[in-house]
């Protein structure tokens, strides 16, 4: 029988060692008994110590990391993603699993069948000398463990920090700005600054002849011993330093040390007569280990692509794991995050303008909103965006608006990729509904507030606080302004913007006890947004609105801005201030903890320091909804 | 009914029985885990559901957490009726060089194949009236076996929100944009079954995790 789906998996496969080995028959042979299997992330895959099982596996989608004890730490020493494949302890080895591997994001898994795979490895020299090498590579190893146990026992003391960076293979940058050693120097320096690199390859039949840097242009040209007309060959450097795949970082860094260069070339079999793979600089060593944000920044305006994106977004991460446990401020930490979550956007918008390949028809912007454009968003949480766009005539309106559309599908599958979830809501800029013109936005805008339901107050609770990510503020600061003027003296759309930000029953009930979730996944869980997060953000929103605050949509900053307004209320606006950081900062530390929203707290796993500090918390919150209560005459809420 | 079966005057064939059989027995309690799945698509020479023909039928079995790309299942039916309109989608002309049976060859095959599995499709009410309108037309009563809709599942991993129109109908592109998964061999009738089959696990995972679904709950959706 024809097995379109066999086909489908050997297509997938061909592309990676060591299945590129292998003929097309033996690859339909090996794809027909392959199992496909969908894990959710944080699944374990094996444990150490697990019996073996009789399938090693490959990954097609997502990503895992490999873990194991060093220590008695279980530390991650490994991730594999997108055609990697790993588990190859049964192929060479009858003892159990030496270590844990576990899903990192959403992943599907191609299980190879041991069995399947044995005759492939005895009849065939290349998969087995291949096998034999990534199983050596991948720390499964036992010499290798012992191997380094002898050098942590020497009596120079090595410092092996966590993760054993050093130990990790580079990871190369495959896209490799090359050029003929027959083109001008001016050519070459023209191509390096489009690219944003800081050296070029000469390349001749794809094997690399000579490398330039920054610094022998500063050397050699700058100094006017050659002219830009120069050809490159007169000033490159050569031959090129060449190495292996699979070279590790503490290689590498001793190599670039001893011949006191920056770059390393590595090509097919290690060396220059031999097909370049990629390319490898002493600063994606720093950017591999960044966690350092003004390094992440970097690399963020310099990616090339969504992958690189992924992996610095992962960085981002760690940074923020790194500051909460240091208990450094939480306004400090938002900042940060938020500049590099703001920079990546906007890297991810501009690489997707460039691929349009054609400027946008007129002006626009892309506005985060709910959120992220409260600059209140520190986890891996949904996407929530708009485009604005300037007006234009009817007949060209829908045409300007499927470029944005289509602009918009591009952004929005990219931020995706790099962690950003798509909104449940379809609350994008994809969503035909909000890629609007300044002009449909100030309609749209004005029906919410004037026919207001509970729909359009949840539109407008997540709408209103928008902010410019990336294009023309000159839009979005018409639209604010627009915002200001229909809720002005609409005293009725504040009443119920009041009303719908009581709804949220106060977080502490009689005795002040905490409020827990009846039923449901979370029973005995706190809802840490529902209950704490959302009222007092919709309390900042209404009294921002109220009070006719512009261009602020943080609500610490709304509050803090509230306090200045009206010094009698300074003390409790003050105080709500420090409750919207706190909450913030409490669910950022859950989140990670849990690796999930952190929106859901378990109140048995508080201590009782984490307790009082919510409660005050909640003093302020509940203070707030009476002063929303009487300023708004909502005294029959609640 | 319009096809006109009649239990009395006609005994119908052992491939039927053998099939029926298995359903005699009151079902046993099962799980999620221990269900076989059958995720099935056909493409076929148009929409309705009287002249219309099966072109081909793939399938995949999904058990335990695993799709099987073993048990795969694709069979191509032989045509004299043809809608040259349909062809352009799934590319199946009528001289191709593949394989051919007939259409009673294949309803025996798939029914040998299906067993008692419950059977998931996209859009589950269209694949099955072509499936039952082929066995009525060899005499032979609708399939016996229970049913899923991934339509139904996805919708139902989505938020009860106003927001979202409740009467949406997501397409399978839809889905696996969502989900990001490859739409090769999109509009083969195995290509479809595969990337409804990794939609339906995605899905199903969700429910399960997020809102405590059982087999029976997923059974209940519309």
């Amino acid at each position: 029988m024809k097995n379109t789906i066999a086909e489908r998996v050997a297509d997938f496969i061909k592309n990676f060692p060591p299945f590129d080995l292998l003929d097309k028959a033996q690859l339909l042979d090996i794809s027909k008994e392959v199992k496909i299997k969908y894990l959710d992330k944080e699944n374990v895959i094996y444990n150490v110590n697990d019996p073996l099982h009789d399938q090693f596996y490959m990954i097609y989608k997502g990503a895992v990391k490999l873990k194991k004890y060093i220590n008695e730490k279980l530390e991650t020493i490994d991730q594999f993603d997108e055609g990697d494949v790993f588990g190859l302890r049964p192929l060479f080895a009858k003892e159990n699993y030496a270590i844990t591997s576990i899903t990192e994001e959403e992943t599907i898994l191609y299980c190879i069948p041991i069995d399947m795979f044995h005759q492939f490895i005895d009849h065939n020299k290349e998969v087995r000398k291949y096998l034999i090498e990534s199983f050596a590579s991948n720390t499964e190893n036992p010499f290798s463990n012992e191997f380094q146990k002898k050098l942590l026992e020497d009596d120079v003391k090595l410092d092996f920090s966590k993760d054993m960076f050093e130990m990790q293979p580079v990871r190369l940058i495959k896209n490799v700005v090359t050029t003929k050693q027959t083109s001008s120097i001016k050519d070459a320096a023209k191509l390096m600054s489009k690219n944003n690199v800081g050296s070029i390859i000469i390349e001749d039949k794809e094997c690399p002849i000579g490398i330039i840097t920054d610094k022998d242009l500063r050397l050699h040209v700058a100094t006017g011993n050659y002219s830009i007309d120069d050809e490159v060959s007169k000033i490159m450097i050569h031959p090129v330093m060449c190495y292996k795949k699979n070279i590790t970082i503490a290689q590498a860094q001793i190599t670039m040390m001893k011949h006191k260069i920056n770059q390393i070339v590595v090509t097919k079999d290690g060396t220059p007569n031999s097909k370049i793979l990629g390319v490898f600089s002493e600063h994606d060593i720093i950017v591999m280990k960044g966690t350092n944000p003004s390094v992440l920044m970097k690399a963020i305006k310099r990616s090339n692509s969504t992958k690189d994106l992924k992996r610095i977004r992962e960085k981002i991460m760690m940074l923020l794991e790194g500051y909460v446990d240091q208990n450094i401020p939480l306004t400090h930490i938002n900042n940060i995050i938020f500049e590099l979550n703001d920079a990546t956007i906007k890297r991810v918008i501009e690489r997707c303008i460039e691929k349009m390949g054609q400027a946008p028809p007129v002006k626009f912007a892309w506005m985060s909103i709910g959120s992220q454009g409260r600059k209140e968003q520190l986890l891996h949480t949904d996407q929530d965006n708009a485009i604005i766009f300037e007006n234009t005539d009817d007949d060209h309106l829908e045409e300007v608006r499927t470029y944005f559309l289509t602009l918009a599908k591009k952004v929005n599958k990219r931020l995706k990729t790099i962690g950003f979830e798509y909104c449940p809501g379809e609350m994008m800029a994809k969503n035909p509904k909000y890629c609007l013109s300044l002009d449909e936005w100030e309609n749209q805008f004005s029906a919410w507030t004037r026919e207001t339901g509970d729909e359009e107050l949840l539109l407008c609770s997540i709408f209103f606080d928008f902010d410019i990510t990336y294009g023309d503020p000159s839009l979005t600061n018409q639209l604010s302004d627009h915002v200001l003027e229909i809720t002005k003296n609409n005293l009725i759309f504040q009443s119920k913007l009041g009303a719908s930000s009581l709804r949220s029953p106060s977080p502490l009930g009689f005795f002040r006890q905490f409020l827990v979730e009846q039923d449901g996944e979370h029973k005995d869980h706190f809802d840490l947004k529902k209950r704490a997060i959302m009222p007092i953000s919709d309390a900042g929103r209404l009294l921002a609105i109220h009070y006719q605050t512009k261009n602020i949509n943080n609500t610490a900053e709304r509050f803090e801005k509230l306090a200045e307004l009206m010094p009698e209320d300074e003390e409790l606006y003050l105080s709500c201030a420090y409750a919207s950081k706190a909450l913030l900062k409490f669910r950022t530390k859950h989140g990670l903890r849990h690796h999930d929203s952190g929106r859901f707290i378990a109140l048995a796993e508080l201590s009782k320091e984490e307790k009082m500090k919510l409660k005050r918390c909640f003093k302020a919150v509940s203070k707030v909804q009476e002063l929303i209560k009487l300023k708004f005459n909502l005294k029959n809420f609640i | 009914m319009k096809w006109g079966f009649n239990k009395k005057n006609k005994t119908l064939p052992e491939y039927w029985s053998r099939y029926e059989s298995l359903f005699l027995n009151p079902p046993k309690k099962t799980d999620l885990n221990t269900t076989t799945f059958v995720v099935l698509d056909t493409e076929t020479t148009g929409f309705n559901y009287d002249k219309d023909r099966i072109l081909c039928i793939g399938a995949v079995k999904v058990l335990n957490g695993y799709i099987d790309v073993n048990s795969a299942f694709e069979i191509y039916i032989k045509q004299d009726y043809f809608n040259e309109e349909t062809i352009q989608i799934h590319g199946i002309l009528k001289h191709d060089k593949l394989q051919t049976v007939t259409e009673e060859e294949a309803i025996i095959l798939f029914l040998d194949y299906i067993q008692d599995a419950i059977l998931v499709a996209h859009h589950t009410f269209f694949d099955l009236t072509m499936i039952n309108t082929a066995l009525n037309r060899l005499g032979l009563p609708n399939l016996k076996n229970k049913e899923l809709d991934t339509m139904s599942i996805f919708k139902a991993t989505r938020l009860k929100s106003n927001i979202i129109d409740q009467k949406k109908r997501y397409s399978l592109d839809e889905l696996a944009e969502y989900y990001d998964i490859d739409l090769s061999d999109r509009h083969t009738a195995s290509g479809d079954a595969l990337i409804t089959a990794i939609a339906f696990l995605r899905a199903v995972h969700t429910l399960v995790k997020t809102k405590q679904y059982t087999l029976k709950d997923l059974l209940k959706l519309k």
